[in-house]
């Protein structure tokens, strides 16, 4: 194996992780709409997600800023040719975070209910985007001799793509039904099963059809194995769900994001962006990789920090392990208002800890 | 040609306009980051509750503006392949790598440790609560490192090759890229200068709420004038030290372009012809076309002595850098020729502005001092708002103390401005240049993207912008005019830390919830 080859797997390591963890995210922000049936809870189903979605985010800015340094080629033409939908996805990006910090710093239904709007809609597009993207980026796309991608928008959306799209927008939902469930307590979680049910047997459907299609177009033995984990991942999901092990559950969903994202990976490897004009002016993990001693310098980065991420995100985990539900939101935010009523030492009087 | 131009134009309004609003919200995040670790370490320490309101009151608007930061930052890290593909191609090697070691190292870091502080108050241990913050503080330091160890690269590639087979830059050792003299003294610059920014506005917060207790004693309240009272002298502090470094820095920083970019200083000086020794310019109004000022106010020898410490020196012109970098990469001397007006008068705003910010420190430690040189009768308590005191026995008049705080106040943005004028007069010095010497900015573009895409995500991301810039600056005006909740407790520690067992209190709810 050589050491674009290892980079290949770090940075499908870093798309995969990515999407198990801001998955779930998006999947939380799309149920925000459908599941929660009041402020409070929209804002539980905020809360379990507010402590790490930032953290979860920066795996996509690290696996962008590893695409740079190991594959600069690949770096330039997926983001230059994707251009509108990347940045339709970067607009989303912005807004939701800037909702998640801002909605609750402002009293005044309209103010959080604009907020809550944005996160909605923030949070879905990305999710079927995303989806739209890597299709693309597997079934081959008009990238001329000089590395340049030559097509136009519509190219994009064909229906194999758009499928792929549908396919990570159920999926997410259905991932972060199953969080949801996970980490609250009292009615919305009950109904957090109900949802996941319903999610998950959508992604069922379009996922099968979607991997049958890419294994068909571009599959080999390897991608045939991630294929059948994934497949057996999401049943095994849904069976968990319904017999009410949520801990099983989200770790299966899970596994079928990671299995999906790694079939997609493993049908591109060794190209990383196929031509459909010329084979020969396919980008490859050959001719897209940087010079060895960036690899290789890379790599030692990689290989002391990476675990050093997974050990303290983990830790996060952990330190909000407890489930919530509307009984522990505290009354809306208000800022520091000179007269603020002096009950210290009740937890209600602590809402506007930041 | 016409199209291939306003290609590379709208390109570089982009990144312009996206780079500079990213950095408005840069400097403050880097400098209330370490104040409020600081903040928070004191009360820690001293367990003296002024701390504690402090740290959640400078904590919530470091909250406010980081998010922002965070939020634009996510466009920096695409631009380059979007808008600039034949120079992400081109540099990827080299430039690609502490791009990726700032995600990987600081990026993480950075935000895991801001959601535990954030939702953690009652869920950590106080100690490591606080050194959550300081997590935080260490991750936009190096954060800043990494990211002006690539920027100085394009100021002064170092460590690389040309690959002969394919024309690209290589890289050859990563420690001139990251230890480079160009690095260590941007970052110096950029980092004491992030401070000086977070010190003007820790003093313009302050002056507003210690100005407003002074004028209307009856709505006062001790408790919060303590915290204001501690946050301005903190802040006057951090601005004559800070301020004092940003210019000791910047002058290092300036002997170093001297060398590497004679072009740049001398476009900041409009200085058209080599003089030796050279004058530094106060004012001058320039004529491109014909290569020299027809106005221009002068010191004499000043500039000799910031490019190389002696007053007789010589220090190259426009005219003839032109000519030299002409002669060695080809092409008329006037390509070379960067936007004199905008260079110029962008070093004079950054200095300017920011060295406003450490004079009006250095005389507001002065005149707030407590005892030093202060009669008995003068000295203010911990709960008061302090005298302004010119000499020992000598209060300012009414009316300066009246400008002493409203200066203190409007004084508050400008280092922000002159932050911003800082660097774009750093990079629009660079041009033509992209990389300097080796790529051009015109050279650097994507092919592929249309001018009519560019225009709509230029046109997306200014309207974006400007409305977040108002939504922004609407919740940092309120939480600040707000000032600190003096009533509010510090948090009880989570009883579920003792163990899983520990369930009595499940009930309770969260210390923090969005
Ligand atoms: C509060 C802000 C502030 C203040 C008061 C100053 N600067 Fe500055 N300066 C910056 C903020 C800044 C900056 C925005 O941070 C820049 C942009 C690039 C950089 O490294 O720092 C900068 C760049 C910059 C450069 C160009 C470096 C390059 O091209 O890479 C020089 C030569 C100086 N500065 C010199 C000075 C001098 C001699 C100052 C006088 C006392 C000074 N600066 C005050
Ligand atoms: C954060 C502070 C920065 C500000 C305010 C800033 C500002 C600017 C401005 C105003 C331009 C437009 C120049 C022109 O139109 O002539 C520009 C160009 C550019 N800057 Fe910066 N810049 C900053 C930092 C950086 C950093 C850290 C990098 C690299 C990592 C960088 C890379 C570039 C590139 C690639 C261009 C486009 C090419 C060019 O026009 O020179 N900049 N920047
Ligand atoms: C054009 C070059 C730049 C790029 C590509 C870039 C990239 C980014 C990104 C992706 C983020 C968001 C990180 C997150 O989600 O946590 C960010 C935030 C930040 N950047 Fe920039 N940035 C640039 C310029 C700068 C400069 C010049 C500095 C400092 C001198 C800087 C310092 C910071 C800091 C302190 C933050 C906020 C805190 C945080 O990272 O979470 N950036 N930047």
């Amino acid at each position: 194996m050589q050491l674009h080859d290892v980079w290949f797997v770090l940075i499908a390591v870093l798309w995969i992780g990515y999407f198990f963890l801001e998955g779930f995210d998006f999947g939380i922000g799309i149920l925000t709409k459908p599941l929660a049936r009041n402020t409070a809870e929209r804002r539980v189903l905020i809360n379990t997600i507010g402590p790490v979605w930032d953290g979860n985010e920066v795996w996509l800015l690290t696996a962008g800023g590893a695409t740079f340094a190991a594959f600069p080629d690949w770096y330039a033409t997926l983001f230059s040719g994707f251009y509108i939908p990347l940045l339709a996805i970067l607009v989303c990006l912005i807004v939701r975070g800037v909702a998640f910090e801002y909605r609750a710093k402002r009293d005044g239904a309209r103010w959080q209910r604009n907020w809550e709007e944005a996160i909605f809609w923030t949070s879905l597009v990305p999710a079927f985007l995303w989806g739209v993207a890597f299709a693309n980026i597997v079934r081959g796309v008009d990238i001329d001799a000089q590395k340049n991608y030559v097509g136009g928008l519509a190219d994009l959306l064909n229906p194999y793509a758009l499928l792929g799209g549908l396919v990570t927008l159920t999926l997410f939902t259905f991932h972060g039904a199953v969080f949801a469930a996970l980490k609250t307590v009292g009615e919305i979680r009950e109904r957090a099963r109900a949802a996941a049910l319903r999610a998950g047997l959508a992604a069922a459907v379009l996922a099968l059809a979607f991997l049958l299609w890419t294994q068909a177009d571009s599959g080999n033995g390897r991608s045939l194995v991630a294929l059948v984990v994934a497949v057996l991942a999401l049943a095994g999901a849904l069976v968990a769900n319904q017999l009410g092990r949520e801990g099983w559950a989200f770790v299966l969903s899970g596994a079928t994001v990671v299995a999906a994202v790694a079939m997609l990976f493993l049908a591109l490897f060794p190209n990383v962006m196929p031509s459909t004009l010329n084979p020969a002016w396919s980008l490859t993990v050959g001719n897209a990789a940087s010079s060895p001693y960036t690899l290789k310098l890379m790599t030692v980065v990689a290989a002391v920090f990476t675990p050093l991420v997974l050990l303290y995100q983990g830790w996060t985990y952990w330190v909000f392990r407890k489930r919530i539900g509307v009984q522990h939101i505290p009354a809306a935010h208000r800022p520091a208002a000179p007269a603020a009523p002096a009950t210290p030492a009740t937890p209600t009087a602590s809402a506007d800890r930041a | 040609m016409e199209l291939a131009i306003a290609h590379e134009t709208i390109a570089r309004w982009q990144f312009g306009i996206t780079t500079v609003y990213h950095f408005l919200f840069v400097p403050l995040t880097i400098s209330l980051a370490a104040i409020v670790a600081g903040l928070e370490t004191a009360w820690v320490r001293t367990n003296k509750e002024k701390y504690f309101h402090a740290t959640k009151f400078w904590g919530k608007l470091f909250l406010i503006n980081i998010a922002m930061g965070v939020v634009t930052g996510i466009v920096q890290e695409f631009q380059f392949g979007m808008n600039w593909s034949d120079y992400s191609r081109f540099v990827g090697d080299v430039f690609g790598a502490p791009l990726a070691m700032e995600a990987l190292i600081a990026f993480f870091f950075e935000s895991t440790f801001i959601g535990l502080w954030i939702f953690g108050w009652d869920k950590l241990p106080k100690k490591i609560h606080c050194a959550c913050i300081w997590m935080v503080s260490l991750g936009t330091v190096l954060s800043s490192y990494f990211i002006l160890a690539a920027n100085s690269w394009m100021q002064h590639p170092a460590g690389y090759a040309i690959d002969k087979a394919t024309e690209k830059a290589r890289l050859t050792d990563i420690t001139k890229v990251l230890f480079q003299d160009t690095t260590l003294t941007v970052v110096f610059h950029t980092l004491t200068a992030a401070f000086l920014t977070g010190a003007a506005f820790m003093v313009g917060i302050a002056s507003f709420h210690l100005w407003k207790a002074k004028r209307r004693p009856e709505d006062a309240d001790p408790k919060r004038t303590a915290v204001m009272r501690t946050s301005l002298r903190l802040g006057l502090v951090l601005a004559v030290v800070f301020g004092a470094g940003t210019a000791l820095s910047g002058d290092t920083l300036g002997k170093v372009m001297f060398e590497q970019q004679p072009m740049k200083m001398a476009a900041a000086e409009a200085l058209w012809d080599t003089q030796s020794p050279a004058p530094f310019s106060v004012f001058a109004v320039g004529d491109v076309g014909k290569g020299h000022n027809s106005v221009a106010l002068e010191v004499p020898g000043v500039l000799s002595f910031l490019a190389h410490s002696d007053f007789s020196s010589s220090v190259p012109g426009i005219n003839d850098t032109a000519a030299a970098e002409a002669a060695a990469h080809g092409g008329n001397p006037k390509d070379y020729i960067p936007n004199v007006f905008v260079t110029y008068w962008g070093f004079r705003f950054m200095i300017g502005f920011g060295m406003t910010s450490f004079v009006a420190g250095l005389i507001g430690l002065w005149t707030t001092r407590r005892k030093f040189l202060l009669r008995p009768e003068f000295r203010t308590g911990d709960t008061e708002v302090p005298r302004l005191m010119l000499t020992p026995k000598r209060e300012l008049s009414p009316l300066l103390t009246k400008w002493s705080w409203r200066i203190g106040i409007l004084t508050m943005g400008f280092p922000l401005i002159a932050n911003s004028f800082g660097w774009i007069f750093t990079e629009m010095g660079r041009q033509p240049w992209a990389v300097f010497g080796l790529m051009t900015t015109a050279g650097a573009v994507s092919p592929n993207v249309g001018v009519g895409t560019q225009i709509g995500a230029l046109a997306t991301f200014t309207t974006l912008y400007a409305i977040l810039a108002v939504v922004e600056v609407r919740l940092l005006v309120k939480y600040a005019k707000a000032g600190p909740v003096v009533t509010e407790q510090p948090p009880a520690q989570d009883p579920s830390l003792r163990g899983p067992s520990a369930d009595e209190d499940a009930d309770k709810p969260l210390a923090f919830a969005y």
